[in-house]
Protein backbone atom coordinates (compact mmCIF):
# COMPACT_ATOMS: atom_id res chain seq x y z
CA UNK A 1 0.00 0.00 0.00
CA UNK A 2 1.36 3.68 -0.83
CA UNK A 3 0.49 6.91 0.80
CA UNK A 4 -0.36 9.99 -1.11
CA UNK A 5 1.52 12.60 1.27
CA UNK A 6 1.14 16.38 0.92
CA UNK A 7 4.41 18.15 1.02
CA UNK A 8 3.33 21.52 1.44
CA UNK A 9 6.04 22.12 4.75
CA UNK A 10 6.16 25.07 7.08
CA UNK A 11 9.08 27.14 6.22
CA UNK A 12 11.55 25.98 8.54
CA UNK A 13 10.65 22.16 9.66
CA UNK A 14 9.51 22.61 12.70
CA UNK A 15 8.71 19.36 15.04
CA UNK A 16 5.40 19.70 14.90
CA UNK A 17 3.08 21.59 12.11
CA UNK A 18 -1.09 21.65 12.56
CA UNK A 19 -0.67 22.59 8.18
CA UNK A 20 0.93 19.16 7.94
CA UNK A 21 -1.90 17.18 9.44
CA UNK A 22 -4.92 18.98 8.18
CA UNK A 23 -3.10 18.24 4.92
CA UNK A 24 -2.62 15.20 5.16
CA UNK A 25 -5.50 13.90 7.83
CA UNK A 26 -7.06 11.76 4.98
CA UNK A 27 -3.84 9.54 4.68
CA UNK A 28 -2.26 9.84 8.32
CA UNK A 29 -5.92 8.18 9.31
CA UNK A 30 -5.77 5.37 6.67
CA UNK A 31 -2.42 4.49 8.10
CA UNK A 32 -3.32 4.58 11.52
CA UNK A 33 -6.64 2.51 10.62
CA UNK A 34 -3.71 -0.01 8.70
CA UNK A 35 -1.84 -0.19 11.52
CA UNK A 36 -4.52 -0.72 14.47
CA UNK A 37 -5.93 -3.41 11.85
CA UNK A 38 -2.78 -5.25 11.51
CA UNK A 39 -1.83 -5.12 15.36
CA UNK A 40 -5.05 -6.20 16.23
CA UNK A 41 -5.12 -9.56 13.95
CA UNK A 42 -2.25 -10.00 14.93
CA UNK A 43 -2.64 -10.49 18.87
CA UNK A 44 -5.63 -12.27 17.98
CA UNK A 45 -3.91 -14.78 16.38
CA UNK A 46 -0.98 -15.17 18.46
CA UNK A 47 -3.73 -15.45 21.95
CA UNK A 48 -5.52 -18.26 19.58
CA UNK A 49 -1.93 -20.02 19.09
CA UNK A 50 -0.50 -19.22 22.32
CA UNK A 51 -3.58 -19.70 24.53
CA UNK A 52 -3.59 -23.76 23.87
CA UNK A 53 0.12 -23.87 24.00
CA UNK A 54 0.30 -22.53 27.62
CA UNK A 55 -2.32 -24.83 28.43
CA UNK A 56 -0.82 -27.74 26.68
CA UNK A 57 2.43 -26.91 28.42
CA UNK A 58 0.19 -26.63 31.84
CA UNK A 59 -0.78 -30.05 31.75
CA UNK A 60 2.19 -32.00 30.15
CA UNK A 61 4.69 -30.82 32.64
CA UNK A 62 7.53 -31.99 30.88
CA UNK A 63 6.25 -30.01 27.59
CA UNK A 64 6.30 -26.87 29.49
CA UNK A 65 10.55 -26.70 29.03
CA UNK A 66 10.24 -26.87 25.23
CA UNK A 67 7.17 -25.05 24.88
CA UNK A 68 8.93 -22.04 26.69
CA UNK A 69 12.57 -22.80 24.76
CA UNK A 70 10.96 -22.84 21.75
CA UNK A 71 9.11 -19.46 21.99
CA UNK A 72 12.47 -18.04 23.77
CA UNK A 73 14.32 -18.58 20.56
CA UNK A 74 12.32 -17.23 18.14
CA UNK A 75 11.86 -13.96 20.69
CA UNK A 76 15.81 -13.97 20.34
CA UNK A 77 15.83 -14.32 16.74
CA UNK A 78 16.11 -10.18 15.63
CA UNK A 79 12.88 -8.74 13.83
CA UNK A 80 15.05 -7.89 10.74
CA UNK A 81 16.17 -11.51 10.53
CA UNK A 82 13.12 -12.88 10.99
CA UNK A 83 11.42 -10.85 8.31
CA UNK A 84 14.52 -12.07 6.14
CA UNK A 85 13.46 -15.37 6.53
CA UNK A 86 10.03 -15.66 5.73
CA UNK A 87 9.73 -12.83 2.98
CA UNK A 88 11.73 -14.74 0.80
CA UNK A 89 8.61 -17.56 0.92
CA UNK A 90 5.73 -15.15 2.07
CA UNK A 91 6.78 -12.57 -0.51
CA UNK A 92 6.04 -8.79 0.25
CA UNK A 93 2.80 -7.74 1.72
CA UNK A 94 0.44 -8.13 5.00
CA UNK A 95 0.87 -12.60 5.32
CA UNK A 96 4.93 -11.90 6.08
CA UNK A 97 4.14 -8.46 8.47
CA UNK A 98 1.80 -10.59 9.99
CA UNK A 99 3.69 -13.71 10.59
CA UNK A 100 6.48 -12.15 12.17
CA UNK A 101 4.42 -10.39 14.72
CA UNK A 102 2.57 -12.89 15.72
CA UNK A 103 5.63 -15.20 15.93
CA UNK A 104 7.35 -12.31 18.40
CA UNK A 105 3.78 -11.95 20.16
CA UNK A 106 3.70 -15.41 20.91
CA UNK A 107 6.54 -15.97 23.95
CA UNK A 108 5.14 -13.16 25.78
CA UNK A 109 1.50 -14.54 25.91
CA UNK A 110 2.56 -18.13 26.77
CA UNK A 111 4.84 -17.41 29.38
CA UNK A 112 2.33 -14.59 31.36
CA UNK A 113 -0.61 -17.58 30.59
CA UNK A 114 1.75 -20.65 31.67
CA UNK A 115 2.25 -18.35 34.61
CA UNK A 116 -1.57 -17.27 35.20
CA UNK A 117 -2.50 -21.29 35.21
CA UNK A 118 0.40 -22.14 37.71
CA UNK A 119 -0.75 -19.73 40.26
CA UNK A 120 -4.25 -21.39 40.95
CA UNK A 121 -4.67 -22.67 44.18
CA UNK A 122 -4.11 -26.29 44.86
CA UNK A 123 -7.08 -26.32 47.33
CA UNK A 124 -9.14 -24.80 44.11
CA UNK A 125 -8.26 -27.64 41.78
CA UNK A 126 -8.86 -30.32 44.51
CA UNK A 127 -12.13 -29.21 45.28
CA UNK A 128 -13.10 -28.65 41.61
CA UNK A 129 -12.02 -31.99 41.59
CA UNK A 130 -13.56 -33.35 44.48
CA UNK A 131 -17.26 -31.21 42.84
CA UNK A 132 -16.89 -33.76 40.06
CA UNK A 133 -15.22 -31.27 37.43
CA UNK A 134 -13.23 -33.27 34.63
CA UNK A 135 -10.28 -31.90 33.10
CA UNK A 136 -11.65 -29.70 30.32
CA UNK A 137 -14.70 -28.30 32.55
CA UNK A 138 -12.07 -27.42 34.81
CA UNK A 139 -9.93 -26.01 32.19
CA UNK A 140 -12.84 -23.56 31.31
CA UNK A 141 -14.65 -22.97 34.22
CA UNK A 142 -12.13 -22.97 36.96
CA UNK A 143 -8.59 -22.43 35.75
CA UNK A 144 -8.77 -20.04 32.78
CA UNK A 145 -10.92 -17.76 34.59
CA UNK A 146 -8.33 -17.55 37.66
CA UNK A 147 -5.30 -17.38 35.14
CA UNK A 148 -7.25 -14.24 33.52
CA UNK A 149 -5.34 -11.67 35.04
CA UNK A 150 -1.66 -13.22 34.02
CA UNK A 151 -3.41 -14.18 30.21
CA UNK A 152 -4.37 -10.11 29.92
CA UNK A 153 -0.81 -9.53 31.53
CA UNK A 154 0.56 -10.74 28.24
CA UNK A 155 -1.55 -9.73 25.94
CA UNK A 156 -1.07 -6.05 27.47
CA UNK A 157 2.63 -6.34 26.87
CA UNK A 158 2.43 -8.18 23.70
CA UNK A 159 0.12 -5.85 22.13
CA UNK A 160 2.32 -2.50 23.02
CA UNK A 161 5.44 -4.08 21.94
CA UNK A 162 3.38 -5.38 18.29
CA UNK A 163 2.54 -1.85 17.48
CA UNK A 164 6.60 -0.87 18.16
CA UNK A 165 7.22 -3.58 16.05
CA UNK A 166 4.41 -3.39 13.02
CA UNK A 167 6.82 -0.42 12.06
CA UNK A 168 9.34 -2.61 10.78
CA UNK A 169 6.91 -3.79 8.32
CA UNK A 170 8.60 -1.10 6.12
CA UNK A 171 11.00 -3.16 4.95
CA UNK A 172 8.49 -5.06 2.74
CA UNK A 173 6.42 -2.16 2.58
CA UNK A 174 3.43 -3.00 4.98
CA UNK A 175 4.33 -1.05 8.37
CA UNK A 176 1.41 0.69 9.03
CA UNK A 177 2.59 4.25 10.72
CA UNK A 178 6.14 3.23 10.06
CA UNK A 179 5.53 3.81 6.40
CA UNK A 180 4.55 6.99 7.48
CA UNK A 181 7.63 7.86 9.31
CA UNK A 182 9.63 6.34 6.98
CA UNK A 183 8.10 8.09 3.91
CA UNK A 184 9.06 11.69 6.43
CA UNK A 185 12.73 10.31 7.12
CA UNK A 186 13.18 10.04 3.17
CA UNK A 187 11.51 13.18 1.78
CA UNK A 188 14.09 15.56 3.11
CA UNK A 189 13.78 14.32 6.70
CA UNK A 190 10.29 16.23 6.72
CA UNK A 191 10.35 16.18 10.99
CA UNK A 192 6.67 17.02 11.37
CA UNK A 193 5.91 14.21 9.39
CA UNK A 194 8.54 12.02 11.20
CA UNK A 195 7.16 13.58 14.35
CA UNK A 196 3.14 12.67 13.46
CA UNK A 197 3.70 8.90 13.04
CA UNK A 198 5.83 8.37 16.23
CA UNK A 199 3.11 9.97 18.31
CA UNK A 200 0.30 8.69 16.97
CA UNK A 201 2.28 5.07 16.98
CA UNK A 202 2.76 5.71 21.11
CA UNK A 203 -1.03 6.92 21.89
CA UNK A 204 -1.97 3.83 19.41
CA UNK A 205 0.01 2.18 21.94
CA UNK A 206 -1.47 4.01 25.04
CA UNK A 207 -5.13 3.76 23.85
CA UNK A 208 -5.11 -0.38 23.17
CA UNK A 209 -3.11 -0.80 26.60
CA UNK A 210 -6.18 1.04 28.21
CA UNK A 211 -8.86 -0.58 26.10
CA UNK A 212 -7.56 -4.01 27.42
CA UNK A 213 -6.71 -2.69 31.17
CA UNK A 214 -10.52 -1.58 30.57
CA UNK A 215 -11.60 -5.14 29.72
CA UNK A 216 -9.39 -7.01 32.72
CA UNK A 217 -11.53 -5.14 35.06
CA UNK A 218 -14.91 -5.99 33.39
CA UNK A 219 -13.91 -9.92 32.91
CA UNK A 220 -12.11 -9.57 36.75
CA UNK A 221 -14.53 -7.57 38.83
CA UNK A 222 -13.57 -9.94 42.07
CA UNK A 223 -10.34 -8.33 42.02
CA UNK A 224 -11.69 -4.82 41.59
CA UNK A 225 -13.87 -5.54 44.75
CA UNK A 226 -11.22 -6.88 46.68
CA UNK A 227 -8.74 -4.07 46.49
CA UNK A 228 -11.48 -1.75 47.23
CA UNK B 1 17.65 -22.77 -7.75
CA UNK B 2 15.47 -22.45 -4.65
CA UNK B 3 16.22 -19.47 -1.89
CA UNK B 4 18.12 -21.64 0.59
CA UNK B 5 20.66 -22.78 -2.21
CA UNK B 6 20.80 -19.09 -3.65
CA UNK B 7 21.87 -18.11 -0.31
CA UNK B 8 24.54 -21.18 0.39
CA UNK B 9 25.62 -19.57 -2.79
CA UNK B 10 26.33 -16.28 -1.96
CA UNK B 11 27.77 -17.09 1.46
CA UNK B 12 30.14 -19.03 -0.44
CA UNK B 13 31.20 -16.15 -2.12
CA UNK B 14 34.30 -14.54 -0.57
CA UNK B 15 34.50 -11.38 -2.33
CA UNK B 16 30.66 -10.94 -0.31
CA UNK B 17 32.92 -11.08 2.45
CA UNK B 18 36.19 -9.21 2.03
CA UNK B 19 34.61 -6.28 -0.41
CA UNK B 20 34.30 -2.66 1.32
CA UNK B 21 30.76 -3.19 2.38
CA UNK B 22 30.75 -7.20 2.65
CA UNK B 23 30.30 -9.28 5.70
CA UNK B 24 33.41 -8.01 7.22
CA UNK B 25 32.66 -4.44 7.32
CA UNK B 26 29.33 -4.75 8.29
CA UNK B 27 29.79 -7.53 11.41
CA UNK B 28 32.90 -4.64 11.99
CA UNK B 29 29.77 -1.89 12.40
CA UNK B 30 27.49 -4.06 14.23
CA UNK B 31 30.17 -4.52 17.15
CA UNK B 32 30.83 -1.38 17.39
CA UNK B 33 27.72 0.33 17.50
CA UNK B 34 26.46 -2.59 19.61
CA UNK B 35 29.18 -2.17 22.42
CA UNK B 36 29.15 1.43 22.23
CA UNK B 37 25.45 1.35 22.59
CA UNK B 38 25.58 -0.99 25.88
CA UNK B 39 28.67 0.80 27.19
CA UNK B 40 26.32 4.34 27.35
CA UNK B 41 23.22 2.02 28.56
CA UNK B 42 25.84 0.76 31.64
CA UNK B 43 27.20 4.07 32.32
CA UNK B 44 23.21 5.76 32.54
CA UNK B 45 21.63 2.73 34.00
CA UNK B 46 23.45 1.27 36.27
CA UNK B 47 24.32 4.20 38.78
CA UNK B 48 20.83 5.49 38.41
CA UNK B 49 19.21 1.29 39.27
CA UNK B 50 22.18 0.57 42.29
CA UNK B 51 21.25 4.24 43.70
CA UNK B 52 17.39 3.85 43.51
CA UNK B 53 17.77 0.28 44.46
CA UNK B 54 19.71 1.74 47.72
CA UNK B 55 17.35 4.22 48.88
CA UNK B 56 14.26 1.99 47.94
CA UNK B 57 12.80 4.65 46.15
CA UNK B 58 11.07 5.41 43.02
CA UNK B 59 10.66 1.52 42.47
CA UNK B 60 7.59 2.80 40.14
CA UNK B 61 9.96 4.67 38.01
CA UNK B 62 11.75 1.64 36.99
CA UNK B 63 8.71 0.17 35.75
CA UNK B 64 7.69 3.43 34.10
CA UNK B 65 11.14 3.60 31.79
CA UNK B 66 9.91 -0.23 31.31
CA UNK B 67 6.61 -0.10 29.60
CA UNK B 68 7.65 3.46 27.84
CA UNK B 69 10.09 2.83 25.31
CA UNK B 70 8.27 -0.66 24.74
CA UNK B 71 6.07 1.64 23.41
CA UNK B 72 8.39 3.73 21.48
CA UNK B 73 9.11 1.94 18.24
CA UNK B 74 12.82 1.81 17.72
CA UNK B 75 12.27 3.41 13.66
CA UNK B 76 11.01 6.77 15.07
CA UNK B 77 14.09 6.88 17.44
CA UNK B 78 16.26 5.89 14.91
CA UNK B 79 14.68 9.05 12.38
CA UNK B 80 14.64 11.31 15.25
CA UNK B 81 17.84 11.06 16.82
CA UNK B 82 20.02 12.12 13.54
CA UNK B 83 18.08 15.37 13.47
CA UNK B 84 18.59 16.68 16.87
CA UNK B 85 21.84 18.01 17.74
CA UNK B 86 23.31 14.69 17.75
CA UNK B 87 23.53 14.65 14.18
CA UNK B 88 23.79 11.97 11.46
CA UNK B 89 25.71 9.17 12.05
CA UNK B 90 27.02 6.80 14.48
CA UNK B 91 26.45 9.05 17.58
CA UNK B 92 22.75 9.09 17.22
CA UNK B 93 22.38 5.22 16.15
CA UNK B 94 24.46 4.55 19.21
CA UNK B 95 22.03 6.87 21.38
CA UNK B 96 18.70 5.11 19.86
CA UNK B 97 20.04 1.68 20.50
CA UNK B 98 21.53 2.13 23.93
CA UNK B 99 17.55 3.74 24.75
CA UNK B 100 16.61 0.34 24.09
CA UNK B 101 19.40 -1.30 26.84
CA UNK B 102 17.75 0.95 29.50
CA UNK B 103 14.77 -0.90 30.73
CA UNK B 104 16.76 -4.28 31.80
CA UNK B 105 19.92 -2.77 32.60
CA UNK B 106 17.62 -0.79 35.28
CA UNK B 107 15.29 -3.31 36.41
CA UNK B 108 18.19 -6.02 37.21
CA UNK B 109 20.45 -2.86 38.92
CA UNK B 110 17.62 -2.06 40.82
CA UNK B 111 16.02 -5.41 41.73
CA UNK B 112 19.88 -6.77 42.04
CA UNK B 113 20.65 -4.30 45.13
CA UNK B 114 16.66 -4.50 46.75
CA UNK B 115 17.40 -8.48 47.06
CA UNK B 116 20.31 -8.33 49.04
CA UNK B 117 20.19 -10.26 52.28
CA UNK B 118 18.61 -7.39 54.57
CA UNK B 119 20.45 -9.23 57.29
CA UNK B 120 23.97 -8.38 55.52
CA UNK B 121 22.89 -5.52 55.28
CA UNK B 122 21.87 -4.69 59.11
CA UNK B 123 24.90 -6.35 59.79
CA UNK B 124 26.85 -3.74 57.96
CA UNK B 125 25.21 -1.05 59.36
CA UNK B 126 25.91 -2.07 62.67
CA UNK B 127 29.16 -2.47 61.93
CA UNK B 128 29.47 1.47 61.52
CA UNK B 129 29.87 1.40 57.50
CA UNK B 130 28.20 4.39 55.96
CA UNK B 131 25.10 4.31 53.27
CA UNK B 132 27.87 4.67 50.63
CA UNK B 133 30.07 1.91 51.93
CA UNK B 134 27.43 -0.64 52.15
CA UNK B 135 26.51 0.19 48.38
CA UNK B 136 29.78 -0.42 47.65
CA UNK B 137 30.78 -3.30 49.64
CA UNK B 138 27.97 -5.20 50.86
CA UNK B 139 25.33 -4.36 48.12
CA UNK B 140 27.21 -4.14 44.95
CA UNK B 141 28.68 -7.57 45.47
CA UNK B 142 25.66 -9.33 46.06
CA UNK B 143 24.17 -7.35 43.07
CA UNK B 144 26.90 -8.71 40.33
CA UNK B 145 24.86 -11.95 39.30
CA UNK B 146 21.64 -9.62 38.65
CA UNK B 147 24.30 -6.67 36.36
CA UNK B 148 25.24 -9.48 34.29
CA UNK B 149 21.56 -11.05 34.09
CA UNK B 150 20.51 -7.86 33.12
CA UNK B 151 24.24 -7.05 30.75
CA UNK B 152 23.08 -10.28 28.87
CA UNK B 153 19.42 -9.44 28.43
CA UNK B 154 20.57 -5.71 26.87
CA UNK B 155 23.05 -6.72 24.87
CA UNK B 156 21.46 -9.49 23.07
CA UNK B 157 18.43 -6.69 22.80
CA UNK B 158 20.77 -4.47 21.31
CA UNK B 159 22.76 -6.47 18.65
CA UNK B 160 18.78 -7.79 17.43
CA UNK B 161 18.11 -4.12 17.47
CA UNK B 162 21.21 -2.58 15.11
CA UNK B 163 20.30 -4.77 12.42
CA UNK B 164 17.52 -2.00 11.84
CA UNK B 165 20.29 0.73 11.74
CA UNK B 166 20.31 -0.11 8.06
CA UNK B 167 16.90 1.95 7.73
CA UNK B 168 18.88 4.95 8.17
CA UNK B 169 22.06 4.00 6.53
CA UNK B 170 23.56 3.40 10.04
CA UNK B 171 25.66 0.52 9.34
CA UNK B 172 25.63 -2.86 10.36
CA UNK B 173 25.07 -6.63 9.18
CA UNK B 174 21.27 -5.15 8.80
CA UNK B 175 22.83 -3.23 5.73
CA UNK B 176 23.31 -6.63 4.01
CA UNK B 177 19.14 -7.56 3.98
CA UNK B 178 18.31 -3.96 3.17
CA UNK B 179 20.59 -3.97 0.05
CA UNK B 180 18.38 -7.95 -0.84
CA UNK B 181 15.25 -6.12 -0.45
CA UNK B 182 16.41 -3.10 -2.71
CA UNK B 183 17.24 -5.85 -5.42
CA UNK B 184 13.69 -7.42 -4.79
CA UNK B 185 12.75 -11.37 -3.30
CA UNK B 186 13.49 -12.57 -7.04
CA UNK B 187 16.97 -11.73 -7.29
CA UNK B 188 17.79 -10.59 -3.82
CA UNK B 189 16.16 -13.46 -2.00
CA UNK B 190 19.32 -15.48 -1.27
CA UNK B 191 21.46 -12.37 0.05
CA UNK B 192 18.34 -11.92 2.29
CA UNK B 193 18.47 -15.02 3.80
CA UNK B 194 21.81 -14.87 4.09
CA UNK B 195 21.84 -11.53 5.60
CA UNK B 196 19.32 -12.83 8.09
CA UNK B 197 21.03 -15.94 9.03
CA UNK B 198 23.98 -13.71 10.12
CA UNK B 199 21.87 -11.45 12.27
CA UNK B 200 20.59 -14.70 13.91
CA UNK B 201 23.84 -16.36 14.36
CA UNK B 202 25.23 -13.30 15.76
CA UNK B 203 22.41 -12.52 18.45
CA UNK B 204 22.59 -16.29 19.04
CA UNK B 205 25.96 -16.23 19.46
CA UNK B 206 26.06 -12.94 22.07
CA UNK B 207 23.42 -14.63 24.04
CA UNK B 208 25.07 -17.68 24.68
CA UNK B 209 28.53 -16.73 25.35
CA UNK B 210 27.01 -14.17 27.64
CA UNK B 211 25.31 -16.73 29.18
CA UNK B 212 28.24 -18.39 30.03
CA UNK B 213 29.90 -15.12 31.84
CA UNK B 214 26.64 -14.85 33.67
CA UNK B 215 27.12 -18.60 34.88
CA UNK B 216 30.95 -17.60 35.59
CA UNK B 217 29.86 -14.72 37.91
CA UNK B 218 27.12 -16.24 39.99
CA UNK B 219 28.09 -18.20 43.11
CA UNK B 220 26.95 -21.57 42.74
CA UNK B 221 24.08 -21.62 45.45
CA UNK B 222 22.91 -18.09 44.07
CA UNK B 223 22.33 -20.11 41.23
CA UNK B 224 19.42 -21.85 42.18
CA UNK B 225 17.83 -19.98 44.29
CA UNK B 226 17.60 -17.03 41.83
CA UNK B 227 16.70 -18.97 38.37
CA UNK B 228 13.05 -17.74 39.80
CA UNK B 229 13.44 -14.37 40.58
CA UNK B 230 15.15 -13.98 37.59
CA UNK B 231 12.90 -14.82 35.28
CA UNK B 232 9.87 -12.72 37.37
CA UNK B 233 12.75 -9.43 36.12
CA UNK B 234 12.79 -10.53 32.97
CA UNK B 235 8.77 -10.82 32.44
CA UNK B 236 8.79 -7.33 33.62
CA UNK B 237 10.97 -6.07 30.45
CA UNK B 238 9.82 -8.73 28.30
CA UNK B 239 9.75 -5.98 25.11
CA UNK B 240 10.59 -5.88 21.19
Amino acid sequence: MSFRLSYRADPGNPWFSWQYLRDNSDTLVAALRDHASLTARAVLIAALIAVPLAVVAYWFRPLAGPILAFTGVLYTIPSLALFAFIAPYLGIGTVTVLTVVVLYALLVIVRNTVAGLTQVPPEVREAAEGMGYGRWGRLFRIELPLALPGILTGLRLATVSTVALVTVGVVVGRGGLGQVIFAGFQNNFYKAQIMAGTLLCVLLALVLDLILAGLGRLLTPWLTRRSS
Amino acid sequence: MSVIEQAIVWLNDPLNWTNPGGVLDRLGEHLILSAAAVALGCLVAWPIGLWLGHTGRAGGLVVLVANVTLAIPTLALLTILPLTFLGFGRPSVIVALAVFALPPLLANAYTGVRQADPEARDAARGMGLSGWQVLRQVELPLAVPYLAAGFRTAAVQVVATAALASFVNGGGLGQIIRAGFGLDIAAGGGQILAGGVLVAALAMLVEVVLALVERAVTPRAVRAARRGANRRAADAVAGG
